[in-house]
Order: C-alpha cells, then sequence, then structure tokens
C-alpha cells in the first residue's frame, strides 16, 4: 500500500441518448420558421406574446394556444461580447450574443450580433435578421444567421424596461 | 402535530411514450384539476413543491421548466426535490407543520420514455465503484430478487402471483397502463429478462403526473371529497452501498413504519410501491402486514409506474380510496433508489 501511488482520480465515462419530442407549441412554431415566419402564443389571461413558445405563460400558469406573428427586427435589451471559447459552440472569438426584443413579443430572444463594431453595440440598438438563403431553410433555429444594426434611431429604455 | 389532510388527488392516464405533449403541457390540468377540486382559491395555496429528476429529460435544470406551469406571478412560494414527489409532499407537510402555510400543491412527473430507463436508473449509482459497473435497474432488481428466493422467503410462482393479482385488480384503475387477467403457468412459461425475472415481474415504463393537494387549518374540509387525514409519515433509508445491505430485508420500511405509527390501529389496506414483484414481499414483512390487509387497491406500480411519482400516486391512490369510504384507515409507501433503498410511509385516516 505505502509503496504506492495514491488514487487522486478516476475517470468513468457515461453516455446517455434521449428522444427528445418538442410538443404542440414548439413544433407549430418550428414548422412557421421553416417557412421564413416567426409565430410566437399570446397568453389568453395576460396578453403577452411569447416567442418562442412554451406553450405555457409562466406568469399566469396557464396554455398558451393562439398563434401571433412576431416580426424578424427588435430592440437590443441586452448583451455580451464572448471572447471565452466554449465547447459545442463552433463560433470565431470574439462574437456577440444578445436579447432582443422582437416587435410584437413580449419577452426577449436570443440571438448573435454581426456586421458591427463591438464596441458599437448597445442597449436600444434596433437589428434585423438576416437569414439564411430560403434554399436552406429546415426546422430550426439557424435559419436566422444572425441579426445586424438596422440604422433606426435607439429605442429608449424606459419603452421596454417592462420586457427584460 | 397539526392535522393536515389530503384535500384532493389528480392525475394523468399513464401511458408507455408520451410523445404529443411537453411536461408542462401534461402538469398545467392535472394541477388545475388537482387544485379545483380541493376547493382552495389558486391564489390561497401557500406553497408548491415537486418532485422530478433532470436525468429523466436528460436535460439540467429540466425540473425549473415545470414552474411555467405554476403561475408564479406574483411571486409563489416553490421548492424542488430531486426525488419522487412523495418526497415533496413530505417537505410540504413538514413546512405547514412548522406553521408557516396552511395549504400546499405538490405534484410529481416524469417521462421516463425520453431515454433508456434501465441506463437511465444506472446513474443514481454511486458514481465511484457501482455506476462504472453498467448495472441496470433491473439487473439489480434482479439480484434482490435471486437473494430473497435463495432464503426461501419467495418463489417465483409466488412473484408471478403478486403480479397478477395487482394487474388484475388494477382492471378497475382507469388510469393503469398493464391491465388484465393472467394465468400463472403461462407466465412461468415466458422467458426469464434477466433471471429470476420474467417481463411480468417488472413495472412498464410510464409517462405521466400526479398532483395532491394538502390542507390545514379552515382549509381543511373545503374539497369535493372528503378530508384525508395524514395521521403520520416518515422516511428512512438504507446504505446506497448494494453490498453492504441485507437485500432480503427493508430496515429502513421497517423503522419508517414504527415511526409513523402504522400499528397505532388498524391497517385495512396498504398501497404498497413496489416496482418488482418480490418487493411487495419485502414490504409487507418490514411493515408486518399480514393476509388480512389488502394490498394494492390501484394495481401498485406493477399496472403503472410513472417514474417520479409514482410513490406520491400511491399516496393519492389511498387517499382517494379512504374518501370513497371504502376504508377508513390504510398505507401508503413510497421508495427511491436502487433495491428499494430509501422508504417513505404515510398513514391515512378518514375522518
Amino acid at each position: 500500500m505505502s509503496d504506492k501511488e495514491p488514487v487522486k482520480s478516476i475517470i468513468t465515462p457515461t453516455r446517455t441518448e434521449y428522444t427528445y419530442t418538442p410538443g404542440p407549441s414548439a413544433q407549430r412554431s418550428l414548422r412557421a420558421l421553416a417557412r421564413g415566419k416567426l409565430v410566437g402564443e399570446i397568453c389568453p389571461s395576460c396578453n403577452q406574446v411569447y416567442y418562442p413558445p412554451s406553450g405555457a405563460c409562466a406568469r399566469c400558469g396557464v396554455a398558451t394556444r393562439d398563434e401571433v406573428e412576431v416580426a424578424d427586427k427588435g430592440t437590443v435589451t441586452t448583451y455580451a461580447i464572448v471572447r471565452v471559447p466554449s465547447e459545442n459552440i463552433d463560433l470565431e472569438l470574439p462574437y456577440c450574443t444578445a436579447h432582443i426584443l422582437l416587435d410584437g413579443a413580449d419577452i426577449p430572444f436570443f440571438g448573435l450580433i454581426q456586421e458591427c463594431e463591438w464596441d458599437a453595440v448597445r442597449i436600444g440598438m434596433r437589428v434585423e435578421a438576416v437569414w439564411k438563403p430560403e434554399s436552406e431553410w429546415g426546422l430550426n433555429a439557424e435559419n436566422i444567421r444572425y441579426f445586424r444594426p438596422t440604422g433606426e434611431p435607439d429605442v429608449p429604455f424606459e419603452q421596454f424596461k417592462e420586457h427584460l | 402535530m397539526r392535522d393536515v389532510a389530503i384535500a384532493s388527488f389528480a392525475q394523468t392516464k399513464y401511458v408507455r411514450n408520451q410523445v404529443e405533449l411537453t411536461e408542462v403541457d401534461m402538469i398545467i390540468p392535472v394541477i388545475g384539476d388537482a387544485i379545483s377540486r380541493s376547493g382552495i382559491p389558486k391564489s390561497e395555496i401557500g406553497f408548491y413543491c415537486h418532485g422530478s429528476s433532470d436525468y429523466m429529460a436528460g436535460q439540467s435544470f429540466a425540473f425549473v421548466g415545470a414552474v411555467d406551469a405554476l403561475g408564479a406571478f406574483p411571486p409563489i412560494a416553490e421548492s424542488h426535490v430531486e426525488m419522487d414527489g412523495a418526497w415533496a409532499l413530505y417537505e410540504a407537510w413538514v413546512k405547514i407543520q412548522c406553521g408557516e402555510v396552511d395549504s400546499a400543491l405538490v405534484f410529481g412527473f416524469g417521462r421516463a420514455s425520453m431515454g433508456k430507463l434501465r441506463e437511465t436508473m444506472n446513474l443514481q449509482l454511486d458514481p465511484y465503484t457501482l455506476g462504472p459497473l453498467g448495472i441496470d435497474s433491473i439487473s439489480l432488481a434482479a439480484l434482490q430478487a435471486r437473494a430473497l428466493i435463495d432464503a426461501g422467503k419467495t418463489s417465483e410462482r409466488q412473484m408471478a402471483e403478486i403480479a397478477i393479482r395487482n394487474r388484475r385488480v388494477a382492471k378497475d384503475n382507469p388510469n393503469a397502463q398493464v391491465t388484465g387477467d393472467f394465468e400463472v403457468e403461462k407466465l412461468l412459461a415466458e422467458p426469464t429478462i434477466v433471471s429470476p425475472l420474467r417481463k411480468h415481474d417488472c413495472p412498464p415504463i410510464s409517462d405521466g403526473i400526479s398532483a395532491v393537494v394538502l390542507a390545514a387549518g379552515n382549509h381543511i374540509g373545503r374539497g369535493e371529497s372528503k378530508p384525508v387525514f395524514i395521521r403520520g409519515i416518515d422516511h428512512r433509508l438504507d446504505s446506497h452501498q448494494l453490498g453492504g445491505r441485507d437485500l432480503t430485508r427493508s430496515p429502513s420500511t421497517k423503522l419508517a413504519g414504527e415511526r409513523a405509527g402504522v400499528h397505532d390501529g388498524p391497517v385495512e389496506f396498504a398501497e404498497l410501491h413496489a416496482p418488482f414483484s418480490h418487493q411487495e414481499v419485502i414490504l409487507r414483512e418490514a411493515l408486518g402486514l399480514g393476509d388480512e390487509v389488502v394490498i394494492n387497491p390501484s394495481g401498485g406500480a406493477l399496472a403503472a409506474n410513472p417514474m417520479m411519482t409514482a410513490g406520491l400516486t400511491r399516496i393519492g391512490e389511498a387517499a382517494t380510496h379512504i374518501a370513497a369510504g371504502k376504508a377508513g384507515r390504510g398505507v401508503a409507501h413510497a421508495t427511491s433508489g436502487p433495491c428499494l433503498q430509501q422508504n417513505l410511509i404515510c398513514v391515512l385516516e378518514g375522518e
């Protein structure tokens, strides 16, 4: 015992596989996305519009079913410039991730920002989606490559402070 | 001790593979049903607690998604256990005993079908010595069944008879998944999955949700059905090192049963969370339940075993049985971990 190196760590590989089904709301939204449309859902109780839809209003705890189309442009509500590499993320560093309040939605949507100097990204900035060519659209969020500035005037914080 | 009553119980029908709906889609109607039948307005529910496992969904923090179903604005008091919903009920009961709240919604959910359950359950084992062996849940249960047979405490025939009885009475349970009349000779002619366990000795893989509303103080008696009181509740555990246990006995069940006061009154029936047929034998012995005690009026976990809420469902089914006037006093049991590692006992009584 004493002449042996102590065991300091062991590696025990494990792997589990899952079959994931998105449920009715995400399915409808993904099918719309494959047609180039951003379709969210509205809460029947508080009228908040959710994109992407989860099938429920977390505020009210009720099911959402009525569809509402939202715009593919919106306002940056917060952002980060990422300079640290991460496993499974195949993006050139640095890159900019942002919460974008799409016009017509009540909660921000997660997107990348490009075609812009990093020190020019700011809260309140107006951005629009840059889509892949239509021939490459599929049932996934990658149909939108990224968002870029529209050049419109910034939106004052007061106008979106309830939608962070 | 405060009087705490089960005010209502709601559940889904249990199915092998729920692919149409998300967990949140499934939770909203079930908890809505439970709250509505409790007679307690949602705004007066003092505490929410649920049991689930992220390993079922294969996503870290999947349990947080369930909060989307609760309507958490204005802010609510909410908690979660990475355990069967029966332990969520225990947490809520403690909170009520502490006098912090007078009502609670408790639920558990799981879609075990999303992964490969036998393999998923390996991940609950200790990650140093047992888990890396790659042993799955049915193999572990088979070790226990073999030990029980070798000890002369059961037989493959008795195990088949247990499965037959549970699935026969489950014909009256509209939410059960595996029901029907089976013949012992035919079952014993089937091949084993992992010796000595045959398919009928193993629980079905079930997707589903169940929910209970607890009431105390002025909330008792507001519901559609008669309140059923929790007269005792306790949970205990045995070593997670299976090699350090006598798998033919369940000391934790015995201790929990004594602490919960199982025999402080007559035990008319018991809802035992015995996912594998032989485990019913171990639990009966640990709880000292004689032949006069009716076991599993609902059909038990051999008829439907929704992972992470089959234990809560036992409590709910027992309460429903009493509320319907079919019995006056009974015992509900929940288990978690390999080979009956952790056990919860809840003694229920009508008015």
